[in-house]
């Protein structure tokens, strides 16, 4: 469809002016145009998501003209609609003529701007965003800052929302006269009458302060970020924390004590939680801001203190950042801070009485070692590792587990492995099946990282107790998990140590387990190479064509499909096709297909 | 009783202005009206029924001719909310019946509500409409296809205006976050979360998120045998934004404060009376329910309605009350035989006035009471077309507590206990009232002076 609309195109640049006379190129667009009112919201959707290629046909005047005013006045469609035409119009410029009728976009994106669902407005104001770049100077002061000052003087909230996105992009290719209106309308929105225009404005004080001059900034931006620091709801308090980052790196160091920090110390010590749960979780940016000075007097109490916050969920994002804010201290000082003052807070973390602080630790604690090398490790941090890996909790142990690499790297693992196994135990016969799955995913980095012969000792009947496990889900990864192991230990090992138990299972008298065993050797068959396949599996597997349960049948169909590229063809025209043929004729249907299938994948035929 | 009506506060009149609804007095089950909500501006009443439907009624501009005819009210939209459902999982049907309806400070020129029944909360959107669009290439207006090698140019729709058309779409559904009844819905005055409030949990909302919710009141016990309490009503602050009551089946209010921590199971205030022993009995507790608490316009106190009285707490004083009213006392000794016909278990609500100088309730027999906190001045009023003509102050009525009924009065046991006003609303600025009889709807406005 597209092409004949470019060829459209191409006929009506040749003649400007015309429109396509009555060939059959008219038809496509004709029902495009229909359906962007059509009663089903799909065709509507897909009309809007090629209005390039109705514009492309109708012309950039008509577009100008007659396509952008119908767009403008369908704000009453739905929600997914509005949004795929927000995104359009900000690609759009070329259709309309080129960046000197750009303008023209702004109506419908205005009244997009204006609507009340947040993904719409966004979207709007992102292609507003995108296609202010595209207007010249003059266009910018005539016709989309007067938008902007619409926006920010509206009626309604939405409308304002939109506006606070919008100041950074006009800021700097602006007259100083047109900035300060600009300045004074930023200022109004940040004291707005409504939380959400606050929150709005909150949330672009960090852009926007990018783009003033620095003056400004110190001037303006400061006393806007204090106000909106100290606000009555707790959501705009918030949001000035990220800004803070933003304000923070604009500044000269000298000016951060005086400008930036008293608020910062306010909002870490908020009386709401999430004021402070937003320091928490903004600290490693709020640390690379403010400097390494500001850092050593002041963040680290603050990080204290957050730590040993009363509120659950502001210690557990404090705890996650545990491992960042140690990295980010300032070298010569590193250690002696951690060792003083970090880790007291964090020895206490290990027991706290909420699961989700334990876990938020248990998942960057194993980081510390690499920072504080193989002594502190040993004397400090080992405990530690050894007291959540006895933790209640199994996603603490898991976190534990699944980091074991970065302490492999400082001390070895052998420091671990006594305490380890009986977590992993633990773990891997734990009554819920998806902590068991989470621990045999981890197996393979295990296996890697205590050595094969660790493994055979202490973990390779694990993983073969898996494979009887009573949850599909847990046979499966344990099926999967073999392959990687082999992937790592190679086959020699795999043929001592694996395979004849697989292959045991042959005869178990549950069918279940049967199956499992035709799994395995689906995975294990490549890694395995052709020797082992030919001369110790595939006899198993043909033996097993023979099984009572029609399941196993066909899965004997689909495993030899699966092998069979490992196998040479001697093999496949000796053992593999009579067999095949005659699951090819079995009494059950399905055991039937897929041995049809088999045959013809296999080109046995 | 005329004498206390012309003093201090007799500068209120009433005049029934509007009554609505069917005058059949075979009600409908589905018709009964649960729930009523002036929004902010006061220009939309919404009111739900039994039968899942919202009716949206309109002020009109007013009538410069008749300037007595004060703005009335009209249909603006009517739509299904919610229908009823089956919880095939625990086999229990569950209603259409709108509990709460909480109208969304408004943010474009739509309006938008929540509603919602003993499960499901819903955003609403009602919208005007007045252009449609015209104009088709490959179809006549009516629908009929042109022959397609007719055409030789490309038409675009073109918008025209057209009659007002006012549509109602739900934007979003909070659903699977209520194991019991939701009794409370109420917007947080940041404008995007709320919270919905069951027997025994509370939960937080975001406007715009509906797969998950925060649990932040959890008051189940770990053994159900031990639940002696439930969660009766709940509702935000109207200023501060971390700050939420709810009342309980035993007559206390905790207020709890969101900043201090994630989970509210800790309250930072509870506001209780302490039980006056000389009227203690078996019905006791039941009647100490609280059925609705409502903070005032102001956010400095709060009332609670339950089954006798309405009182009225200031924020800063927890042990007792500041003013209570009495609503109904004369029931006090019929409360066995209310506690037979299920009576006692009725939930009245309770409503503020625009400068929160006086309350309303309803009470039996179409009967609604109105209390002057300033004047200490109280009246009761009756809901019926027989006893009012338009715009002619209707009259106090007063019910015989005891002793010689004299002229005028209605003896205690003459009252209709089927016919009662559970819901009542009071314009957020003007003097206009609304209550709820079972299926009727009763505008009354001040007497214009």
């Amino acid at each position: 469809m597209f092409e004949r609309c470019s060829k459209s195109w191409r006929a009506q640049r040749s003649e400007p002016g015309g429109g396509a006379d009555g060939d059959d190129s008219l038809y496509p667009i004709a029902v495009l145009i229909d359906e962007l009112r059509n009663e089903d919201v799909q065709l509507r959707l897909n009309s809007i998501k090629k209005l390039s290629t109705i514009a492309l046909a109708l012309g950039v005047e008509r577009t100008r003209t007659e396509l952008l005013p119908f767009l403008t006045d369908t704000i009453y469609d739905e929600d997914e609609v509005l949004l795929a035409l927000a995104e359009q119009l900000g690609n759009f410029t070329m259709l309309v003529g080129g960046p000197e009728y750009v303008h023209c976009l702004l109506p419908p994106l205005e009244s997009l701007a204006t609507v009340e669902e947040t993904v719409v407005r966004d979207k709007a104001v992102e292609s507003l965003r995108k296609i202010s770049q595209e207007h010249s100077p003059v266009d910018l002061e005539v016709h989309f800052e007067p938008l902007v000052k619409r926006l920010a003087s509206g009626d309604w909230f939405t409308s304002r929302t939109s506006a606070c996105g919008l100041f950074s992009v006009c800021y700097p290719r602006v007259s100083s006269t047109v900035k300060a209106e600009i300045r004074q309308h930023f200022r109004t929105l940040c004291s707005d009458d409504t939380p959400m225009v606050r929150r709005a404005a909150a949330s672009k004080l960090g852009e926007f302060a990018k783009v003033l001059e620095l003056d400004y900034v110190k001037s303006d931006i400061i006393s806007l970020f204090t106000a909106l620091a100290s606000d009555e709801q707790d959501s705009v308090r918030l949001l000035a924390v990220e800004a803070c980052v933003s304000i923070a790196t604009l500044l000269p160091q000298e000016d951060l004590e005086t400008l930036v920090m008293p608020t910062l110390r306010q909002a870490a010590e908020d009386k709401s939680w999430r004021v402070r749960y937003m320091v928490a979780d903004k600290f490693s940016e709020l640390q690379k801001a403010v400097g390494p000075e500001i850092t050593k007097n002041d963040l680290v109490p603050a990080f204290q203190n957050l730590l040993k916050d009363c509120e659950a969920e502001v210690r557990a994002a404090a705890a996650n950042k545990v491992k960042e804010f140690c990295e980010n201290l300032p070298e010569d000082s590193r250690e002696q801070i951690i060792m003083t003052h970090i880790l007291p807070c964090v020895k206490e973390l290990v027991s706290d009485t909420n699961q989700h602080v334990k876990s938020a630790l248990a998942s960057v604690i194993m980081g510390l070692s690499t920072i504080l090398g193989k002594d502190n490790t040993v004397e400090h941090l080992l405990p530690l590792f050894l007291a959540q890996l006895k933790d209640e909790c199994p996603e603490v142990r898991l976190n534990i587990i699944s980091n074991l690499d970065c302490v492999n790297e400082v001390i070895g693992i052998r420091q671990l492995s006594q305490s380890l196994l009986p977590a992993i135990v633990e773990l891997a016969e734990d009554a819920k099946w998806r902590v068991r799955l989470a621990i045999i995913e981890y197996m393979p980095l295990l296996a890697g990282q205590l050595g094969v012969e660790f493994f055979d000792e202490k973990l390779n009947t694990l993983c073969m107790a898996w494979l009887i496990d009573h949850v599909y889900a847990i046979r499966e990864a344990a099926t999967c998990n073999l392959m990687k192991l082999v992937e790592k230990f190679g086959a020699e090992w795999a043929q001592n140590t694996i395979v004849p138990k697989v292959l045991g299972m042959a005869n178990d008298p549950n069918y279940l387990h049967r199956m499992t065993t035709l799994f395995c050797i689906n995975a294990l068959s490549e890694a395995c190479g052709q020797e082992i396949t030919t001369k110790q599996m595939l006899p198993v597997v043909l033996k097993m064509s023979n099984d009572q349960v029609a399941n196993v049948r066909f899965n004997v169909a689909k495993s030899l499909q699966k092998i069979g590229p490992v196998l040479d063809s001697n093999a496949l025209q000796t053992e593999v096709k009579p067999v095949l043929e005659k699951l090819a004729t079995d009494t059950d249907m399905d055991v039937k297909y897929f041995a049809q299938e088999a045959i013809s994948v296999l080109a046995l035929a | 009783i005329s004498g206390a009506v012309q003093g201090a506060g007799g500068d209120m009149q009433w005049c029934l202005s509007q009554a609505k609804g069917s005058l059949d007095d075979d009600v409908t089950e589905a018709d009964i009206i649960s729930t009523l909500e002036f929004n902010h501006t006061g220009e939309l009443l919404a009111t739900g029924d039994k039968g899942g439907r919202i009716v949206i009624f309109q002020q009109e501009i007013e009538n410069k001719r008749q300037p007595q005819y004060r703005s009335e009210y009209n249909v603006y939209s009517t739509f299904q909310s919610h229908e009823p459902e089956f919880d095939y999982l625990k086999s229990l049907e569950i209603e259409e019946k709108i509990n709460k309806i909480r109208w969304i400070p408004q943010k474009n020129a739509a309006h938008f509500l929540l509603s919602t029944n003993d499960k499901t909360i819903k955003l609403w959107k009602i919208s005007e409409r007045d252009k449609r669009p015209e104009g088709y290439n490959l179809k006549e207006e009516d629908g009929r296809y042109r022959d397609p090698s007719t055409v030789t140019s490309l038409r675009v729709p073109v918008f025209r205006p057209m009659d007002l058309m006012v549509e109602a779409s739900p934007r979003k559904v909070f659903a699977n976050a209520h194991t019991y009844h939701i009794n409370s819905v109420s917007v947080n005055s940041d404008n995007e979360t709320y919270l919905s409030a069951d027997d025994l949990r509370i939960n937080l909302w975001h406007l715009e998120i509906t797969d998950r919710s925060f649990n932040i009141v959890d008051i189940k016990p770990a053994n159900m045998e031990e639940l002696t309490e439930v969660i009766t009503a709940a509702e935000f602050h109207p200023h501060q934004c971390n700050t939420f009551v709810y009342s309980s089946s035993k007559g206390t209010i905790r207020m709890c404060d969101m900043r201090a921590s994630a989970l509210c199971d800790k309250h930072s205030k509870m506001f209780e009376e302490p039980e006056d022993p000389s009227n203690r009995s078996f019905f006791s507790e039941i009647i100490s329910s609280i059925s609705d608490v409502k903070f005032s316009h102001s956010g400095r106190y709060m009332m609670t309605r339950d089954y006798l009285s309405v009182k009225i707490w200031d924020l800063n004083m927890e042990s007792k009350p500041v003013e209570t009213y009495q609503v109904h006392e004369y029931l006090r000794s019929k409360l066995c035989s209310l506690y037979e016909n299920d009576c006692i278990f009725d939930k009245f609500e309770c409503c503020w006035n625009g400068n929160d100088s006086m309350v309303m309730t309803g009470s039996y027999n179409n009967f609604f009471r109105m209390f002057d906190r300033d004047h200490r001045w109280d009246v009761t009023l009756e809901a019926s077309r027989e006893n009012s003509k338009p715009f002619q102050v209707i009259k106090p009525r007063k019910v015989c507590a005891g002793g010689k009924r004299k002229k005028d009065e209605i003896s205690v046991d003459s009252l209709d206990f089927n016919k009662k006003i559970l819901h009542t609303a009071w314009h957020p600025q003007d003097s206009i009232i609304v209550v709820a009889t079972t299926n009727n709807l009763y505008i009354f406005q001040d007497k214009m002076n």
